[in-house]
């Protein structure tokens, strides 16, 4: 997922989540992506939240993605490994946190690991090669490199020997208080002996020579002597308990990590089997850096809208690179909102790696992608609408760092045209001196007009698309904003009357 | 040896009675309780208190002390001095440990590592004061004293024995063989460590961090019987030592010396005064060595302030006012009056205060001060507690100040509070004014708090002084107390003024 560090699937989501994912509707994309599965379904949040803001970075998962549609067979397989691990570490039943319970349990989760590790070194030596993309080719490397059947050897090795059949050796010191300290396990000199030495030891189990002045013996009853007994040994065996607690541990957090990794390209995989089924056509998005606006676009289409409907939806081309202000008026159900969603799934969908809904798209990456849409839920009062809309614009603008994008849908719409438009116009303003960008779907003809008449370099103005005979095509074309909306079309339509 | 004796007392000596010394009468009205409470707090196994129940009664001895804390002024030395009372208290820990074992070989090893403690305690400091540059008698009389202890003998021989016995200690390596319920001891025989071998063997797996796997052992002082049975075990196969150990014990049972010790007591007296002091720096607060002399009764300190509420204050972190004040003879009596919750009381048991710290040698929070040698320090403070029965605490009142003043000698202090609200205006003011002719009259020094404005002018003796409010808004207290004619009309007139009930204001208000 990332070159430097592992994805942390933990990470929290940001402040702005709950907000672009009911906007955006991104449920359907997360449960294109899951397909049925819970875990997938929060990977597929988490990452695409997890916007990535160089577009190196977004490259560096374009490639992996490609290599896993290339070969899917693969990427599956090694994530149902990784499931496997985990699904199976956690019947492993231990005893305790104590150092022997814990050494118990990590002998056994180890032996299990190891075993899988070993199937995944199998694919890698078997496919290792076909990857081109450096991320896995890394993991590959790396799996073929750090544990070759040597090294796994010696694991097991370790393994047998810290089951202790022949009891434990134990070397100690005496603190400031004559009580042991530093207790250190040993391993007792040659464990294979000479003939001569089989002999002594044989003769001394015969004729045990007097060494009693130096044993201690707990007597069968003495509960508290057991206690003290199984401490000693603890105190012997922590650090060794210790070691390979933490191994289980990173071995597990390793095939969660790789769980939490390729469930993101499974999704991905899921949804270009979903998209790939229609005909809709997918691209991989070219990502520019931050700082100059670059938006455009070749059959850019709502990938939500076209997961719900069963025909293809229809595409947008945009040209707006070095527009900071793309304002979108028209006909209502013209496809504007479709277009400003679109624009907002491609931009995150893009900054998370992934191919974007189009035939082509590129843009430069930004800091943060939010969403300032009309409710409509709460029809209560007037002021108490606008006043939502405010303090929620407010905390937009809390969050928000130049080179941010923001999407309005119809702000500032719950007042009278006047007033709306220029608070919007204060804020808008505000915001594209400040370097961010602007995609702004609105009715208010005093603001869009406003800002048509500035001529300003960075402005775009898109208006849906109406044809002669009044029909929408659901196109946006370039147009200056006119005064009045197409409501009424809408309004005749349904009403049906003229 | 030199003659050192104490720290605390040069050879007025303190009396032999100095233990049971409760706290003088007036310490709860002042509420110096409050402030060697707060000293002393955390260093109660020293039981300092007494020291701050005795007053001295010799310019000498205040200036021994002086002369002793500003030694301590010095960072290095204070620091070198706390470090050893820190050792001193580790040693008596482990002795105290030693105490509560009850496995013998424990028992011991607890008193050797109490007297190497002890050595290097006693060496260090000895060291230190060797190099230090000590203006003090008491200090050098003291450095004079523990230079000849450590070279002595029965030292030497204490350090050699330590050392060595704890180093053939130290050297003991051993192992358990456990197998099933047994356990096997023998001398450690080189055997290769096998946690290192499995810790490299599984660092690869590294990633990262995980939760650590720490097991947390018993670090209760104490053994069980298995741990003691192996150490015996480990005395068998180590008997030469654990016999010489024994032999120790025996020959330094009484190992610590009797002045040291002493003096590991008393010092803290200075350092406790010290530490206290220290907080106050920030606030930008003063403290100085003020003069003290029993021949004048020109008294006069500057920026003072009360030690109980600034402790309090600069907890909360608010500001801290200081006064100041002075009396040219003939002057004696400060009287203070003005507008209530204006730090009247507190000015006066300023005073009370400082005089105080001065008798027993401490530094007074000032910038500058000079003060008198008392022989007795009153209080004559109303007593909350008899509400119930005017005319009973009238008389309680009165009772309390005659017998004050059978007490007083013309050396004697007396702060007074509010003495004699307790009844009518005609009634306070004559037995106000009877009293305080007895006071002139006996040419005490007196600090009295009261609303009566005609106490302040009884006479060249009597000095008025007159706490203050800001002129702008009259509800808030300056804490200011200034020297200046009593009269309790003009803070009448300015807070009825907040409420523009003022003369000019009212007129105003009914013209328009």
């Amino acid at each position: 997922m990332h070159k430097e560090r592992d994805f942390d699937p933990e990470e929290g989501l940001p402040p702005n989540a709950a907000a672009l994912t009911q906007d955006l509707e991104l449920g359907m994309l997360f449960d294109a992506m899951a397909a049925g599965d819970k875990f997938l379904l929060e990977v597929a949040k988490k990452a695409v939240f997890a916007s990535l803001d160089e577009p190196e970075a977004i490259l560096y998962r374009q490639r992996i993605l490609a290599d896993c549609l290339e070969r899917p067979a693969i990427a599956r397989e090694m994530y149902a490994i990784a499931v496997e691990a985990i699904e199976r570490e956690k019947k492993v039943w231990g005893w305790g946190k104590n150092p022997e319970g814990v050494l118990h349990r990590s002998v056994e989760v180890l032996k299990l690991f190891v075993g899988l590790l070993k199937r995944l070194r199998r694919i890698a030596d078997a496919h290792g090669a076909d990857f081109r993309s450096e991320g896995l080719a890394t993991l590959f490397r790396m799996l073929a490199g750090e544990l070759d059947d040597e090294y796994l050897g010696g694991v097991e090795d370790h393994l047998r020997r810290l089951e202790f059949r022949d009891g434990i050796l134990i070397s100690a010191e005496l603190d400031d208080g004559n009580k042991g300290t530093r207790y250190v396990l040993r391993k007792p000199w040659n464990p294979k002996q000479s003939w001569m030495e089989r002999l002594q030891a044989r003769m001394e189990r015969l004729f045990p020579r007097d060494r009693s002045d130096y044993v201690v013996q707990i007597a069968d009853r003495d509960e508290g002597g057991f206690r003290a007994l199984a401490e000693l040994r603890s105190r012997g065996i922590g650090p060794a308990a210790g070691a390979l607690g933490e191994s289980t541990d990173h071995i597990l957090g390793f095939f969660r990590m790789l769980r939490s990794e390729l469930g993101f390209y499974v999704g991905c995989l899921n949804l270009r089997d979903r998209l790939a089924g229609k005909g809709e056509p997918i691209c991989f998005p070219e990502p520019f850096a931050a700082g100059k606006a670059i938006l455009s676009c070749r059959g850019l289409y709502d990938l939500c809208l076209s997961l719900s409907v069963k025909e293809r939806v229809v595409g947008n081309d945009v040209s707006a690179d070095d527009k900071l202000l793309v304002m979108i008026t028209g006909a209502n159900r013209g496809g504007k909102s479709t277009f400003l969603r679109g624009i907002g799934l491609a931009q995150l969908m893009m900054q998370c790696g992934m191919f974007v809904p189009a035939e082509s798209f590129r843009a430069n990456v930004c800091d943060g992608i939010f969403t300032h849409y009309k409710r409509e839920e709460d029809s209560g009062m007037q002021s108490g609408k606008l006043d939502e809309e405010l303090s929620r614009m407010s905390s937009i603008v809390d969050d928000m760092t130049p080179n941010s994008i923001v999407l309005l849908n119809e702000s500032f719409a719950s007042t009278n045209e006047r007033e709306g438009s220029e608070i919007a116009r204060q804020i808008v303003r505000a915001l594209l001196e400040t370097g961010i960008k602007v995609v702004y779907v609105t009715h208010l003809f005093d603001l869009a007009q406003g800002f048509f008449l500035a001529k300003m370099d960075a402005a775009l103005f898109l208006r849906a698309e109406r044809l002669a005979d009044g029909r929408r095509t659901f196109r946006l074309v370039e147009g200056e904003p006119l005064p009045t909306s197409y409501g009424e079309d809408l309004y005749r339509r349904i009403f049906g009357a003229a | 040896m030199t003659g050192f004796r104490s720290i605390l007392f040069d050879e007025s000596g303190p009396g032999a009675d100095i233990d049971g010394r409760e706290a003088p009468e007036f310490f709860t009205d002042l509420n110096l309780d409050q402030v060697v409470a707060s000293i002393t707090a955390g260093r109660e196994e020293y039981d300092l208190k007494p020291f701050f129940h005795t007053l001295l009664n010799r310019v000498e001895t205040i200036h021994y002390r002086h002369d002793i804390f500003r030694d301590l002024e010095n960072k290095v030395l204070f620091g070198q001095i706390t470090s050893f009372a820190r050792k001193m208290r580790a040693m008596r820990g482990h002795l105290a440990q030693a105490d509560k074992l009850h496995y013998k070989y424990q028992k011991q090893r607890w008193f050797l590592e109490a007297a190497d403690i002890y050595c290097g305690a006693v060496g260090g400091l000895a060291q230190d004061l060797t190099l230090a540059d000590l203006r003090s008698r008491g200090f050098l009389d003291f450095r004079g004293y523990l230079t000849a202890y450590t070279r002595s003998d029965d030292f030497a021989s204490l350090l050699g024995e330590t050392g060595k016995l704890r180093a053939d200690l130290a050297g003991i390596r051993y192992c358990l063989r456990i197998h099933g319920s047994r356990i096997e001891i023998s001398r450690f025989g080189s055997e290769p460590d096998y946690s290192e071998d499995v810790l490299r063997t599984f660092e690869k797996f590294k990633q990262g961090s995980v939760k650590g796997y720490r097991f947390d052992f018993s670090s209760d002082p104490d053994m069980n019987h298995i741990e003691a049975a192996v150490l015996d075990r480990v005395a068998l196969r180590y008997p030469e030592i654990f016999s010489s150990l024994d032999q120790y014990c025996l020959r330094h049972r009484d190992y610590l010396d009797a002045t040291i010790g002493g003096y590991d007591r008393e010092v803290q007296f200075y350092v406790a005064v010290l530490e206290h002091m220290e907080r106050f720096k920030p606030a930008g607060l003063p403290f100085c060595y003020p003069a003290v002399t029993g021949r004048s009764k020109e008294i006069h300190a500057d920026a003072v302030f009360d030690l109980a509420l600034a402790n309090n204050l600069i907890r909360k972190s608010a500001p801290v006012v200081t006064n100041d004040f002075y009396l040219k003879d003939p002057e004696r009596v400060i009287v203070v009056s003005g507008p209530n919750q204006g730090g009247k009381t507190t000015f006066a048991r300023t005073i009370g205060q400082l005089h105080f710290l001065a008798g027993i040698g401490c530094p007074v929070p000032g910038s500058e001060a000079k003060l008198f040698l008392f022989d007795g320090l009153f209080t004559h403070f109303e007593k909350e507690e008899d509400l119930r029965n005017l005319s009973g605490k009238l008389e309680d009142d009165l009772l309390r100040i005659h017998g004050i003043l059978e007490r007083a000698t013309p050396d004697s202090i007396l702060i007074m509070n509010e003495s004699f609200t307790s009844t009518t205006l005609g009634d306070a003011l004559f037995l106000g004014k009877q009293v305080m002719q007895r006071i002139i009259r006996c040419d005490m020094l007196c600090v009295s708090v009261t609303f009566l404005d005609e106490l302040a002018s009884l006479g060249e003796t009597t000095v008025s002084m007159v706490s203050t409010v800001d002129p702008d808004d009259p509800a808030r207290r300056t804490f200011k107390i200034v020297r200046r004619p009593a009269d309790g009309l003009a803070y009448a007139v300015a807070i009825a003024e907040k409420y523009r009930l003022a003369y000019g204001s009212v007129k105003e208000r009914i013209a328009s």
